[in-house]
């Protein structure tokens, strides 16, 4: 009896011994795959809205070159970034993928190797890629001569759509109180006229995301380019003007006219953007603050939405009125890949007019390719028409430190919520700044 | 004998190794890892270099001057106390009711686990609409029975924001307290109550002497979990209020994906995670001396 168990047990082993043989043998093997040397490159992103649309373009794209683009999606975008910064780490990116986070991040990434130098694919063919761009999406792309972060100038990242971000108005609110829906204010003085007759029906003024700073950063940042100018709010990143500066003041008292105006939506200071989508698109507001993707999303929530689109108002005539915009998404190429050269040619094959006019279409963002602006709708082309006015921090060639953007983002919400004067935001401002400039030296 | 002894002790050791291994894999490195981090100053994104990167305590120097931190500190400590005391003593009383025999005791038993099993998010979101200013139902509720000078932007205002997130967090966490008690309830035997009430004793006096001091093994685990859970409370701020109006609904570890994800500032994360660590076992310690204590009086 023994015997037999030990004859078995032999058994056993033997023939587990050539299961796992066997396996180790077929895994090491060529597969069918390599076989037939199928090319295939791997694509990261964040964006969910537009997986179909990706799915669909990969499709064309194999058909067309015999190339399979695995399109892998990881969202919220928050997720995304850890898991971008977590592969980097281990080196694992994938060959194409998007970078989230300030221009900071996206420096250190390139520093770091991570990150190929598209400038010269950029520039081939007399600048032929290039040159079919919007050059406003590509710049926040690229790094300057001498530019503050020490990166070897060059173009880094190819945008994919573009956006900015300005104010919508609601054309039947406004007609209701007897403005012209045509004809939207194009003064801070008009604003709050208007604002006046709405409060006085019961209609919400602005609403937007500001729960989620970065907004509030936004719409602060215009203002402070529409008051002070361009080269005085770099001036004030660079520490060379104080936040103490009148003009700083004039910025964060807007905040305060609009609270004691009435002209912010009730709780705005911890809504976010889905909330106040929300509300813009079932006309419970006559203005939102908002970025160019809001007219997918705007058609999603009420397809019979009557709005339009407009600069925000000119508080000072000293300067033009200047708003955050550029490159939407934007994709790089991992610079530590096997296959760059195949993920350079995906890149420019995707941002060809046919496959923006068909990304334009599928998802209603603005292309990057400025050929492919055919088709669009009205409102669309409302977005696509300020271009020229945009600006974004990663074009500015410095950056604040990102403890004073809290302070000044969150004291703007204090303001907002009766806590704080502008005086003493801007005094609590310049303290943080001075501290980490302090820190820095 | 001695091969014997020999064979026995690396069997032994054999046996251990693979939990030793994943306790050193994922509790021992990972806590070391944070610690070195904690030591440097890194963004999360370029190559890792000790030697380059290292600024001893600077990371934890800066923590104890930072304002904000420590207040979203005792932010925290305030939901806690909310949940110590609010939460716990709502568990309590909702245990002993449904300790007794009463008719449909499951049924109560299952509503009142049934926040606990709710999505963090959802719950949050759901108590964000509740909230809100404009169409919250909160708001029709009051304007309708006439307190309509209580009407507010809940989480907007800074006197109430914190509260609302607050109750709503003792509101989810109630059932667990709940469960837990109502099984402590149940381990005392029937026949002290029997012979208490021989005695002629009150249901006051059988709670006093009867259930509190049963209880009290019960009642330290519950505030220690307690204490633990809600001062990591993320999930419902991050949902309703995002720590804000202004500061005032931020707790540590919203402060830690700040300084992690908005500022890429990872090695002053690191180190906002071992203070908090640390805190939470003082914490910790002071409550287990306590109950040591508790226990002998």
């Amino acid at each position: 009896m023994k015997g037999l168990y030990k004859k078995f047990c032999l058994f056993f082993m033997l023939s587990l011994f050539t299961v796992f043989l066997s396996v180790f043998l077929v895994s090491c093997g060529p597969n069918a795959q390599n076989k037939k040397q199928v090319k295939s490159i791997k694509v990261w992103h964040w964006m969910s809205d537009r997986e179909n649309a990706f799915l669909e373009l990969a499709k064309r794209y194999e058909i067309e070159t015999g190339v399979r683009v695995n399109f892998e999606l990881y969202a919220p975008s928050d997720a995304y970034t850890q898991k971008v910064r977590a592969a980097a780490q281990t080196n694992t990116l994938p060959d194409i993928f998007g970078i989230l986070g300030e221009k900071r991040d996206f420096a250190s990434f390139v520093k770091s190797d991570y990150v190929y130098d598209l400038t010269e694919d950029m520039d081939g063919e007399n600048g032929a890629w290039k040159n079919k761009l919007f050059a406003k999406a590509l710049a926040v792309n690229e790094f300057e001569q001498a530019n503050s972060f020490g990166v070897k100038p060059g173009i880094y990242g190819v945008p994919i759509d573009v956006t900015n971000i300005q104010m919508l108005y609601n054309k039947d609110l406004l007609q209701a109180v007897g403005s012209d829906s045509s004809n939207p204010p194009k003064t801070w003085k008009d604003l709050i006229e208007i604002n006046r007759k709405l409060k006085a029906k019961g209609v919400q003024g602005l609403v937007s995301g500001w729960g989620e700073i970065w907004m509030i950063d936004c719409f602060a940042s215009n203002y402070a380019f529409n008051i002070m100018g361009k080269d005085k709010v770099l001036d004030t990143i660079r520490g060379e003007v104080s936040y103490n500066d009148p003009d700083w003041i004039k910025v964060f008292d807007l905040f305060r006219e609009m609270r004691d105006e009435g002209l912010l939506a009730s709780g705005i200071v911890t809504m976010v953007n889905k909330t106040a989508e929300q509300l813009f698109a079932n006309n419970r507001a006559a203005f939102a603050f908002n970025g160019s993707w809001c007219v997918n999303v705007y058609k999603g929530m009420n397809p019979d939405l009557n709005y339009g689109v407009m600069l925000p108002p000119q508080a000072s005539d000293r300067y033009p009125m200047t708003i955050w915009g550029g490159a939407g998404s934007s994709f790089m190429v991992n610079k530590q890949s096997k296959n760059i050269q195949e993920a350079v040619k995906f890149l420019k094959w995707i941002t060809e007019t046919d496959q923006q006019v068909y990304l334009s279409k599928e998802t209603q963002d603005l292309p990057s390719n400025k050929y492919s602006l055919k088709d669009i709708p009205m409102v669309l082309s409302q977005f696509a028409s300020a271009m020229d006015n945009t600006t974004h921090p990663n074009v500015w060639g410095a950056s604040e430190f990102p403890t004073v953007i809290e302070t000044f983002d969150k004291g703007i919400q204090s303001i907002i919520i009766g806590e704080k004067t502008p005086e003493q935001l801007a005094r609590e401002v310049q303290q943080v700044k001075e501290r980490e400039m302090a820190k820095k030296q | 004998m001695n091969n014997m002894r020999t064979k026995a002790v690396l069997q032994n050791y054999l046996f251990v190794l693979p939990a030793v291994l994943i306790f050193s894999i994922f509790y021992i490195y990972p806590f070391y890892k944070v610690f070195t981090l904690s030591l440097c100053q890194w963004d999360g994104i370029a190559r890792f270099d000790f030697a380059k990167n290292f600024i001893g305590l600077r990371n934890f120097i800066e923590l104890f001057q930072d304002k904000i931190w420590w207040g979203a500190m005792l932010q925290a400590g305030y939901i806690t106390l909310m949940a110590l005391t609010f939460q716990n003593v709502l568990a309590l009383m909702l245990a002993l009711a449904c300790d007794r025999d009463i008719k449909g005791g499951n049924i109560y038993r299952v509503i009142f686990y049934l926040p606990l099993v709710l999505s963090e998010v959802v719950v949050g979101l759901v108590w964000k609409w509740i909230y809100d200013g404009n169409y919250g139902l909160l708001n029709y509720w009051l304007q309708n029975v006439g307190l309509s000078n209580l009407v507010t932007d809940w989480l907007s205002n800074p006197k109430t924001a914190l509260t609302c997130v607050a109750v709503i967090h003792c509101w989810k966490g109630f059932g667990w307290g709940f469960i837990m008690l109502l099984a402590g309830l149940q381990t005392i035997p029937r026949q002290l109550y029997e012979a208490a009430k021989v005695d002629g004793a009150s249901s006051w006096q059988m709670f006093k002497s009867v259930t509190l001091p049963l209880m009290v093994p019960v009642f330290i685990l519950v505030s220690i979990l307690t204490v633990l859970g809600t001062m990591q409370v993320f999930v419902l701020i991050l949902s309703m209020t995002n720590g804000g109006p202004g500061y005032h609904t931020e707790v540590p570890v919203t402060r830690i994906l700040a300084s992690m994800v908005d500022s890429s500032r990872f090695g002053y994360a690191c180190s906002q995670g071992v203070m908090f660590g640390a805190v939470l076992l003082a914490v910790s310690f002071v409550q287990i001396k306590l109950s040591k204590y508790m226990k002998q009086a």
